[in-house]
């Protein structure tokens, strides 16, 4: 890293960066060739979307055995990591994919919309998202970002007809570009102060005994800035009003997959940005997540509550459910505790859960919400759904209690992974705090169940569930429960999520 | 996984109880779409079967051993150090029975009217949760029975009350999932503090019960949030609101199972879990426990004699009753906890009958005001005649099982709670009171118009009572079997606790 003169790339491994690759050829294919041949058969643009999440998965299961035997390293130079934290966010933002595929293709089809664009803007989407899980510099978690980020937009307002899709991509995208420059604005102070934009190095740096003072302050408001980056885009109060509106605003098959894949990202980012980068001053940073914790929650629970419009009731349950999240990073700020990698690990396990549920809530809204003829996903689309169509109101129930966090659904092993590792802590308050918030955004599923089981629809026409939303919405809801009946399938998995790759 | 267990075991019969009505539940819902004629069969070959094998459960439980017996325990998330553990004791023994004999009964004898299947698919799936929470000794797996029940119970009160039922079972949700989600972090911390001790991770309650000890500080805490979800369940005062908002706008079998064994999770609980755990705890609480008991009888009786709905005054008398477990649990002498222990059992049995009674009443005049029924005495002497009893056996008559618990419940209660007990008392006179101002006002009289049509009870229906009345009389008369099997394990407790405690 010295002389110019003598630059060398870095050596590349091609292999262990096989799932970007698959990703990517996939979008290539979709774009290049969609564009260049007549329209294809009916779904084939997405089975093709799904076969290279598929492919994805299976080269992130195989690097994850990898790891398992050699543990866990650095990837071209040191800008990318190779370690389970990663690979977990990898195969779930492949998984999100992958239903979200099968949700939308039936969802476009149904007025002849389906184009290969969309599909190649979430592989592009999904590019970004796991650089962004895995990369161990702050400039290529930009990168990541920026392509993650970037695609949404234009996701959001894919919806050329709808206004109010329009208005979504565009709020979003001004909303979010501010994000980003927070986000680089940190970044370029923390590196002004420590000299790298290696997490790995920052942390080296700002432990060594010639270090940064203890309370340099651009430090710190480069730490600010990086944390309000996140929180923008993870969608944390005070910084959630986008969310709500570009959920609404966006096609719903767009808004599962911000709700799984943008948030599993940026999590998962944001935690390894923290734990790996600056664990010496969680002292600093571990108040202000506990307090960004507990304000999401309730701000999430408790705003919910006096929704009508589905889409709007769910977007504040997933800021709540980042709130729950960040319980887990507030865990892990407790250097000092032996405990401290719990926090890790719950944040891994709740990611990958939260993924699959809320990509089947959202499968289920956009089955339901596309049959009704009444105001587009207004709670009344759900009205007698049980008593009309048992089934489709027995596992839109299952989604809805998992989310609530009830026993017996992989909610409730999220849950509770993190309210473990934050009483393994000492954090107890913020603990009670999430417990309590959960009852409050329980009322909101509630409601939602109220109008499925309890209420007369206007019409007994039956919602027709379309093939391949089936298959997705039915992966989603035996996850939910396998993951509930038997939790050690996923806990085996993750004992050594805590074990970050540092060389 | 559920590994194998290490223990050879003839029959697993207590997760027989468990699963089986699970299996049920899930056949049940899909005999639904095929052959809708067969569900009731279904629920009450799986409700009966369940309650058989409660019954021979009672017949081997071995008296005079204080111990857990067909202990059955199963890794079951190895990670967390959480296994199926289940076991019983002369504690929950009866109230296993009663929950085995209490479904059976509702699934035969009060017709749904609508929606058969669901009905009695979610019947079937709060048998198994309620069962589980009598059996759990693990404390994950109890919360886990604890919190399920939620579900099917909202969607019963819900789907099959009345006016008031959506508000009614949405109340009930959030009101039991806000008490329980402060026992969730108990039940962590709990562990966590338990590890420092153990060395292991483990959600056993015996061995974290046995093997732990925590600081008087901690303990205190962990066991107000373990009282908070168990306040909410039972409810006592301040916290019984949801109560006769549940009871009232749940269907008949609801409400049924409501009084009858899902209140006792919360007394039972207390016992099992809140001061097995922390005995000390307890002891520093008790003097707040004791009053808001016996708030909760006076203030239950006051409120009970105010109601002009049948319903709501059997709620509320219910919130009395349960004034009295409490105090006879928190006494914490061997007498007042076996009144406790026993009264939980008397007041499922004579309180379940009374609001079937009740429901019988509304079945045929479609109402349930008192102001509107009158002499119904002279048109269907033998219904008021079970009714009487019922409810006499609700006033605590001597002869009769409620005078067993609630005699030594205030036996054992004088030592150690004097002045609560003697308020108390009152209590006692409050609820003759109440029943019988209320009976008065409902049998006696003449009959006007509406009233002189009143229907007998029919075969069914007396048949069904018969095996209420039978319990009453038998367990008022010869309460002995009953006090075999509970004293042993009611004395190792109390040994448990005193060892703890001096």
């Amino acid at each position: 890293m010295n002389g110019l003169s003598a630059f060398a790339g870095p050596s590349i491994e091609w292999l262990s960066i096989s799932p970007l690759l698959a990703l990517l050829a996939g979008a290539l294919i979709l774009l290049l060739v969609g564009s260049l041949t007549n329209e294809w058969p009916k779904h084939w643009y997405s089975l093709t979307a799904v076969a290279t999440s598929v492919a994805a998965i299976v080269l992130s299961v195989v690097l994850w055995r990898d790891v398992s035997n050699d543990g866990a390293k650095l990837l071209i130079g040191g800008s990318l990591t190779l370690d389970h934290f990663a690979l977990l966010g990898s195969i779930a933002i492949c998984s999100a994919v992958l239903l979200v595929s099968l949700i939308t293709s039936d969802y476009l089809s149904r007025d002849g919309s389906d184009a290969p664009e969309i599909y190649a803007l979430y592989l592009t989407a999904a590019i970004g998202a796991v650089v962004m899980i895995s990369s161990n510099d702050l400039v290529v978690l930009f990168l990541g970002l920026e392509t993650l980020s970037l695609s949404l937009y234009l996701l959001a307002a894919s919806n050329r007809q709808e206004s109010a899709s329009q208005e979504a991509g565009l709020k979003y995208f001004i909303l979010g570009g501010f994000a980003s420059a927070f986000f680089l604005y940190g970044v370029a102070l923390t590196y002004g102060v420590t000299g790298t934009t290696r997490l790995i190095d920052l942390n080296t740096a700002l432990t060594s005994y010639i270090s940064v003072p203890r309370n340099d302050v651009i430090l710190l408001i480069g730490i600010g800035m990086i944390l309000v980056g996140f929180a923008f885009k993870v969608s944390l109060a005070p910084f959630q009003m986008w969310t709500p509106d570009v959920y609404q605003g966006a096609p719903t098959p767009v808004t599962a997959f911000m709700a799984s894949v943008g948030k599993v990202a940026a999590l998962v980012a944001l935690m390894r940005v923290f734990v790996v980068a600056f664990p010496s001053r969680s002292d600093d940073w571990g108040v202000v997540v506990l307090v960004l914790s507990a304000a999401t929650l309730v701000v999430g629970s408790v705003v919910a509550i006096v929704q009508t419009n589905i889409k709007r009731m769910l977007a504040y349950s997933s800021i709540s459910h980042a709130g729950f999240i960040l319980v887990g990073l507030e865990a892990a700020s407790h250097r000092d505790s032996v405990n401290a990698g719990d926090g890790l690990v719950a944040v891994g396990v709740y990611v990958a859960l939260y993924a699959a549920l809320v990509v089947g809530t959202f499968g289920v809204v956009t089955v339901v919400a596309r049959n009704s003829s009444s105001e587009a996903n207004s709670l009344d689309a759900f009205k007698g759904l049980a008593k009309n169509q048992p089934i489709l109101g027995l596992v839109m129930t299952v989604f809805l209690l998992a989310q609530a966090g009830m026993p017996l659904t992989s909610g409730f092993v999220a849950k509770f992974g993190v309210i473990q590792s934050a009483v393994a802590v000492g954090s107890y308050q913020l603990a009670v705090i999430a417990m309590v918030c959960a009852v409050i955004a329980a009322f909101v599923y509630l409601r939602i169940m109220v109008s499925m089981w309890l209420s007369d629809g206007a019409t007994t026409e039956k919602v027709s569930v379309p093939m391949l939303s089936r298959v997705a919405i039915g992966l989603a809801v035996a996850f939910t429960l396998l993951i509930g009946f038997l939790p050690s399938l996923i806990l085996d998995l993750t004992s050594s999520l805590a074990e970050l790759a540092t060389k | 996984m559920i590994a194998a267990s290490s223990q050879v075991l003839s029959f697993p019969i207590l997760s027989a109880l468990v699963v089986l009505p699970l299996l049920g539940s899930i056949i049940v819902a899909l005999l639904g779409r095929s052959r809708p004629e067969w569900v009731k069969l279904g629920a009450l070959i799986s409700s009966v079967t369940t309650g058989a094998l409660s019954l021979w459960l009672l017949a081997a439980f071995k008296s005079g051993e204080a111990g857990f017996q067909f202990v059955s325990q199963h890794l079951w998330i190895s990670q967390w150090g959480i296994s199926w553990h289940l076991g019983v004791d002369g504690i929950s023994l009866f109230l296993v029975v009663l929950t085995g004999i209490l479904f059976p009964l509702v699934i035969v004898g009060i017709d749904p009217h609508h929606n058969e299947t669901s009905y009695f698919a979610w019947m079937l799936l709060l048998q198994a949760g309620v069962m589980g929470s009598f059996l759990a000794l693990d404390l994950f797996l109890f919360f886990v029975m604890f919190e399920i029940v939620l579900v099917p119970m909202y969607f019963l009160i819900g789907g099959w009350g009345y006016d008031q039922r959506v508000y009614a079972a949405t109340k009930f949700f959030l009101y039991t999932m806000a008490g329980s989600a402060f026992m969730l972090v108990g039940i962590i911390a709990t562990v966590a503090l338990a590890q420092r001790d153990l060395g292991v991770i483990t959600f056993d309650v015996v061995k974290i019960a046995e093997g732990a000890s925590f600081s008087t500080n901690a303990a205190r805490w962990l066991f107000i949030s373990f009282a908070i979800a168990f306040a909410v369940k039972v409810p006592l005062f301040p916290f019984h609101t949801w109560l006769p908002d549940a009871h009232t706008q749940a269907p008949t079998g609801g409400s049924v199972i409501l009084a009858g064994v899902l209140l006792k999770m919360g007394t039972y609980g207390f016992l099992r879990f809140g001061v097995y755990l922390f005995p000390q705890a307890a002891m520093w609480a008790r003097p707040v426990l004791f009053t808001l008991a016996v708030i909760g009888i006076i203030y239950g009786a006051i409120a009970a004699t105010m109601q002009r709905d049948l319903k709501r005054l059997v709620a509320y008398s219910s919130v009395a009753h349960l004034g009295f477990i409490v105090l006879g649990t928190f006494a914490l002498s061997s007498q007042a906890v076996t009144g406790a222990v026993i009264q939980m059992v008397n007041h499922g049995v004579s309180t379940g009958a009374l609001f079937l009674l009740v429901g019988m009443i509304y079945e045929r005049r479609h109402t349930r005001e008192i102001a509107e029924l009158r002499g119904i005495q002279h048109v269907a002497p033998i219904f008021a005649g079970v009714f009487t009893v019922v409810m006499l056996s609700s006033v605590g008559l001597p002869g009769l099982n409620g005078f067993v618990g609630e005699f030594l419940i205030l036996i054992g209660s004088f030592e150690s709670a004097r002045w609560w007990t003697i308020v108390a008392t009152v209590g006692v006179v409050l609820a003759a009171l109440y029943l019988l101002w209320a009976y008065q006002r409902v049998f006696h009289g003449e009959p006007d118009e509406a009233n002189s049509s009143f229907k007998e009870l029919n075969a069914k229906e007396g048949l069904l009572m018969a095996v209420f009345v039978a319990i009453i009389l038998f367990t008022g008369i010869y309460p002995k079997p009953m006090l075999e099997r509970i004293e042993p394990s009611v004395n190792s407790f109390i040994e448990h606790v005193e060892g703890r405690t001096k």
